[in-house]
């Protein structure tokens, strides 16, 4: 009877646990609302910036490609078909690369452990810095293609997109360090949707009768598609905001050309470049051209996850 | 009866032979240029790796033959990814916490998870042009602009994301029968987190922070215009306040000089700098792999 008493009078907690108890909660409250904090934060910091700079041109400024800090002004249309040409025209390469090799790593072709090991191989590839793969792409990628621009050049000159004399660094050279650098993200997620496709479905397509390929291009791939495009959407915003790489090797220059073996200009690499020494208008106008950058990743990022959201639970 | 032999000339065959092919193809392109990638760097950079490297400043570009060391841009790393780790950890391993632990699956917890990820997608150079127009523009951190302190803010915004969603992920992953034994024999809910909830997810939560540390390490787009860059030896606390060199800004800036000693104290600042990022990925890589063996006896 005592032992019973002693233990309903330890039950109340102390007021000051339960104090502590409701500060930990508070804390951990507030600690977790600091991202919506930052992510406002940017976007509206960001947009206040560029307010001068959106007032003065207005939406000129995404359609005229003048830069020119001594006469004040701005138009950011080279950053900008240059960003959306190098991170289309990357994914276009990335896409089939990535989802065959995804296909390769999670089909028995090879034993598990090889598999095991290209994988993690191709994901580490993800772990290097961008600064270091512009600085490979400077001195051995660069050296390596020339040959092939000129190829390119002389053999398929009539294109626009080849239409100038390749001299060092151009866009095309961006476009390939942006495959390699989107190839872990879409192969690893790729790998991951693929390999979340039900068995009993690869088991009922081998059942009546369907070739290991029919199997996989008429079955598990479209299980597969929504993590899929969910990836691929993913690398595309990586690669419209992807800066050190493309600034190392795109060459920097905001004459606008149709050929990819020009010198060109994305967004990230116009800020790069300019931040750091510009003042007056041309910040503001740096800012835009952040602003329009920051718009277009987040649209992608956010579509990316509305379709995971919306196909995910298929199985 | 010939129909149950395997016939190579079958249209289905043939194709399944190309296509596997093709995907054999599409890995070797893949990992292709990691092999290259890695085996240049550790042959390229490796061969500049002198004692004088780790003790030297680097010498300003010009025509002297010997570029000197990397000192300053090391110690300079090191010190910008402490700050950032200083603020990410706690706010992202609080917030995970209320996400995994407190949080219903309201409207909250939904809205800082979907801005977890946007602000994953955010791209790196915008945490620049933020902290930029936030701190160095405005002289906020007693008058200096350009600093050591203000690159390390620009990073944790980085890291963020990072260390929510793992402390997340990894707190969703320890059985509920642990807290519930906890609550049940008295304890409140903050020590159940602190002393049974969040050491049993401690490991995962920790792969997932040092991976998030070293993938701030090599980032340059948010410092270039916050810490910038300083050839100049880190003597004190104060020179937080000042402009503060970091091995990837180094990397970028001696890459775009015409000089030879400076592409190459690139190459050997790159070696340095891939070197420990792949460890540690390699690192946790092993420990994660162990743990999962050792979790499903």
């Amino acid at each position: 009877m005592e032992e019973k008493l002693t233990l309903f009078k330890n039950r109340k907690r102390f007021g000051i646990e339960k104090n502590i108890d409701i500060i930990f909660k508070n804390t951990a409250l507030v600690l977790s609302s600091f991202v919506a904090i930052i992510l406002l934060g940017i976007i509206l910091v960001v947009f206040f910036q560029s307010f001068e700079s959106f007032s003065r041109y207005g939406l000129k400024f995404l359609v005229t490609s003048e830069w020119n800090p001594v006469k004040d002004e701005y138009g950011a249309f080279t950053a900008i078909y240059g960003t959306l040409v190098t991170s289309f025209l990357s994914l276009l390469i990335t896409i089939p690369l990535g989802v065959g090799t995804a296909i390769f790593i999670t089909e028995d072709f090879v034993p598990k452990i090889f598999r095991e090991i290209i994988g993690s191989f191709v994901e580490l590839l993800a772990a290097i810095p961008s600064v270091v793969l512009g600085l490979w792409a400077i001195f051995v990628m660069e050296p390596f293609f020339r040959a092939f621009f000129v190829f390119l050049h002389n053999f398929f000159g009539w294109i626009p997109l080849f239409s100038t004399e390749p001299t060092g660094r151009n866009s095309l050279l961006a476009i390939l360090i942006l495959v390699v650098m989107l190839l872990p993200i879409v192969t690893s997620i790729a790998r991951d949707s693929l390999n979340q496709v039900p068995k009993k479905l690869r088991n009922a397509a081998y059942g009546i009768g369907a070739s290991r390929w029919k199997t996989i291009f008429s079955v598990i791939l479209p299980a597969a598609l929504s993590g899929i495009m969910a990836g691929i959407l993913l690398a595309l915003g990586r690669a419209m905001g992807e800066t050190m790489a493309v600034t190392m090797i795109i060459g920097n220059s905001n004459a606008f050309s149709w050929s990819l073996l020009s010198p060109g200009y994305t967004i990230s690499s116009m800020l790069a470049n300019q931040f750091g020494e510009a003042d007056g208008s041309q910040v503001s106008s740096l800012f835009y051209a952040a602003f329009v950058l920051m718009i277009l990743s987040l649209v992608v990022n956010i579509f990316a996850q509305w379709l995971v959201k919306k196909f995910s639970l298929k199985f | 009866m010939n129909s149950l032999y395997y016939q190579k000339r079958l249209l289905r065959n043939i194709g399944n032979k190309f296509f596997t092919s093709l995907s054999v193809i599409c890995a070797v392109i893949a990992i292709l240029p990691l092999i290259f990638l890695v085996t240049y760097i550790l042959y390229k950079g490796g061969s500049q790796i002198t004692p004088e490297l780790f003790t030297l400043e680097p010498n300003p570009p010009g025509d002297d033959l010997d570029a000197g060391g990397i000192n300053p841009a090391l110690i300079g790393t090191l010190i910008i990814t402490s700050i950032a780790s200083i603020i990410a950890i706690p706010v992202g391993v609080g917030g995970g916490i209320y996400l995994s632990e407190y949080s219903k699956g309201g409207a909250f917890s939904k809205f800082i998870r979907f801005g977890v990820n946007v602000l994953a997608g955010v791209p790196s150079i915008i945490a620049g042009v933020f902290i930029y127009a936030l701190i160095v523009s405005t002289k906020i951190l007693f008058g200096s602009m350009y600093s050591g302190l203000a690159g390390g803010m620009a990073l944790s915004i980085l890291m963020l994301p990072t260390v929510i969603k793992t402390t997340d992920e990894g707190l969703k992953l320890v059985p509920n029968e642990l807290r519930y034994a906890s609550l049940g024999v008295g304890a409140s809910m903050y020590t159940t987190i602190l002393k049974v909830t969040l050491p049993s997810a401690f490991r995962s939560i920790a792969t997932g922070v040092v991976l998030g540390i070293a993938r701030a390490a090599g980032e340059t787009a948010p410092l270039i215009f916050t810490a910038l860059f300083s050839y100049y030896y880190i003597t004190g606390f104060g020179d937080l306040f000042y402009e503060m060199g970091s091995l990837a800004v180094l990397i970028y800036n001696f890459a775009l000089e015409p000089y030879d000693a400076q592409n190459k104290l690139a190459w050997a600042a790159s070696f340095i700098l891939v070197l420990s990022i792949l460890s540690v990925n390699i690192f946790s890589r092993i420990l994660g792999a162990f743990t999962e063996k050792t979790k499903r006896v």
